[in-house]
């Protein structure tokens, strides 16, 4: 994964150096940078280096603001992280209750109009849903902040803006899971000894449905780790996806690298915890 | 025949195809139907609220925002289509061979694909983007490539089915080369999965060009991009929301046609 992140980052054409020095800088001087950030060295002794590096925990400092990468990334990864939480519980409230009532009245009104506003969820741009919200809440009732950090009022407009769009595709999964499961013998036993109907849709239905639920949910997180690079721009909330723009537009190799190497190393992360709640859910599944 | 008929009797899809069909005419008439050039700059009548003359108000500049939106029509259905065709191009060889020939190579693809899968679209074509620079024509090849790996997964598991059917055994028996047998016999029919994915596809194509553009990695100012122009509304969403307005909604209803559109092929054409 290092060798294919460096690999990437190398092969954006520009010179860091003579951006970095400006139009009017000596060709001496783009060279003494060049020898400070070593990049006149060859290619395999520059990867060696980098590796060295991350296996200590050093990403490298910044070749624009020559502070080290890690504490910053660190700090913007936080950021994100929390954007992208907040994002997937709202998407898994709102789409989960959506796809569960959908799929229990299947055919009603409150069914059409769930399934058409899911959809409506997947096909609005993340970025978009952001703005109107901003011009909604912010510019015209002026109830919560447009942009940047601080509290939890700040939380919530990029989160919903996250969170819908999560919550059509979450919506559209739980409405299929559940209608399949509801259609099986187990849940007419259950419906036939007299259990309520809420018993028999959350205790037997519901939790048969959850495995292709948690896949998509897990599939969200990552997929909502990279909408966040959107929400980010739209509310100047200084995450990792902000962080990852501005060092790519400043050809800024160390930045480049260390974000994306963060974003990939968080998205295996998630994988990982799906495939392991899977034996929690369902006690036929072992790992290997 | 009967494909047709039940596609017609499904409601989701021929709204789909309906939007779809004025989305397609409206990039197709582009330079009949837009009233004035969606790149003239008239400083003295910026950020006007919409009125007769401008129906979708102007832009900081003075642009006619209608016009503008009507040739992104063009540049949404272009990017659909070149980046939809580039990732079939990369995708559907890349599937059948892992079908077809099993073994090592399946494993060694199905391995790649997996791993890329894993990302999100939108941060892999901003991967490719880093490498090229941004752009328009670049900002395509990075969707087509960010969604090879889709079209790979797909291919494979549709091939895998129809190779086990009767009637390839049958071809087999005829002779006939096994690649031969592929291209002829089995990759017809895996275009039902192919068709209503590529149809999701050039859905997703479109929102991640709008994004690309927005995050000034796609097309630049002046083209009349949707993602674009809404990366520049941005600034005067304050003073002048329209111009954000009418680009989002436009992306927004094409979207979400080609999606009630790719729904519905699936419930005909996959019951």
């Amino acid at each position: 994964m290092t060798l294919l992140v460096f690999a990437i980052v190398r092969l954006i054409p520009g010179d860091p150096a003579r951006l970095l020095a400006g139009d009017f800088a000596t060709d001496q001087i783009v060279d003494e940078l060049r020898q400070r950030w070593r990049l006149n060295d060859p290619l395999p002794v520059q990867y060696a280096v980098y590796v060295g590096g991350v296996l200590r925990g050093d990403l490298g400092r910044s070749i624009t603001t020559s502070t080290p990468v890690r504490p910053e990334l660190v700090e913007r990864f936080l950021r994100t992280l929390e954007l992208a939480v907040a994002g997937v519980v709202l998407a898994a409230v709102i789409g989960g209750a959506a796809g569960i009532v959908s799929a229990v009245r299947r055919s009603s009104l409150t069914d059409y109009v769930a399934t058409a506003l899911a959809l409506t969820g997947i096909s609005t741009p993340i970025f978009w849903s952001g703005l109107l919200l901003i011009l909604l809440f912010s510019v015209r009732l002026e109830w919560l902040p447009a942009g940047g950090t601080g509290s939890l009022r700040h939380l919530v407009l990029p989160a919903l803006s996250l969170g819908l769009f999560g919550a059509g595709v979450l919506a559209r999964q739980t409405r299929s899971g559940m209608l399949e499961v509801l259609g099986q013998d187990f849940v007419r036993t259950a419906r036939a000894k007299g259990l309520p109907e809420r018993s028999v849709v959350v205790k037997h239905a519901l939790k048969n449905a959850l495995i292709p639920v948690v896949t998509v949910l897990g599939d969200q997180f990552g997929r909502l780790l990279g909408g966040a690079i959107l929400t980010e721009t739209v509310f100047a909330w200084p995450g990792m996806g902000r962080y990852l723009i501005e060092a790519i537009s400043q050809r800024d190799y160390p930045a480049v690298q260390g974000a994306i190497l963060v974003f990939a190393a968080a998205v295996v992360a998630v994988n990982l915890l799906v495939d392991l709640s899977y034996g929690l859910l369902d006690p036929r599944v072992h790992a290997e | 025949m009967t494909t047709l008929r039940r596609l017609a009797r499904h409601r989701g899809a021929c709204v789909g195809a309906a939007v779809v069909l004025v989305f397609a005419l409206v990039a197709v008439l582009a330079p009949w139907l837009a009233p004035y050039d969606p790149e003239a700059i008239v400083l003295a009548a910026n950020l006007q609220a919409p009125s007769g003359g401008h129906p979708f108000g102007t832009d900081s500049l003075g642009r006619d925002v209608l016009s503008r939106t009507i040739w992104g029509a063009r540049i949404s259905l272009t990017i659909g289509f070149v980046s939809v065709a580039l990732a079939m191009l990369g995708g559907v060889p890349l599937g059948a061979l892992a079908a077809w020939r099993g073994g090592w190579a399946d494993r060694a693809i199905m391995r790649a694909v997996d791993v890329l899968l894993s990302f999100p679209t939108i941060l892999l074509a901003i991967v490719v983007i880093t490498i090229f620079g941004p752009g328009l024509g670049h900002a395509m090849l990075a969707i087509g490539v960010a969604q090879v790996p889709l079209y790979a997964r797909l291919t494979r598991a549709a091939v895998l089915r129809v190779k086990g059917l009767s009637f390839v055994e049958a071809a087999r028996a005829t002779g006939g080369g096994e690649w031969r047998l592929l291209v002829r016999h089995v990759l017809p029919n895996c275009l039902p999965p192919l068709l209503v994915q590529s149809t999701l596809l050039f859905a997703t194509a479109i929102l991640s060009a709008a994004y690309l553009g927005f995050l000034g990695l796609g097309a630049q100012p002046p083209t009349p991009e949707w993602g674009t122009m809404l990366a520049k509304a941005r600034d005067f969403l304050r003073t002048a929301p329209h111009i954000s307005i009418f680009p989002g909604v436009t992306i927004m209803l094409t979207v979400l046609g080609l999606n009630l559109l790719g729904d519905g092929l699936r419930d005909v054409l996959e019951p």
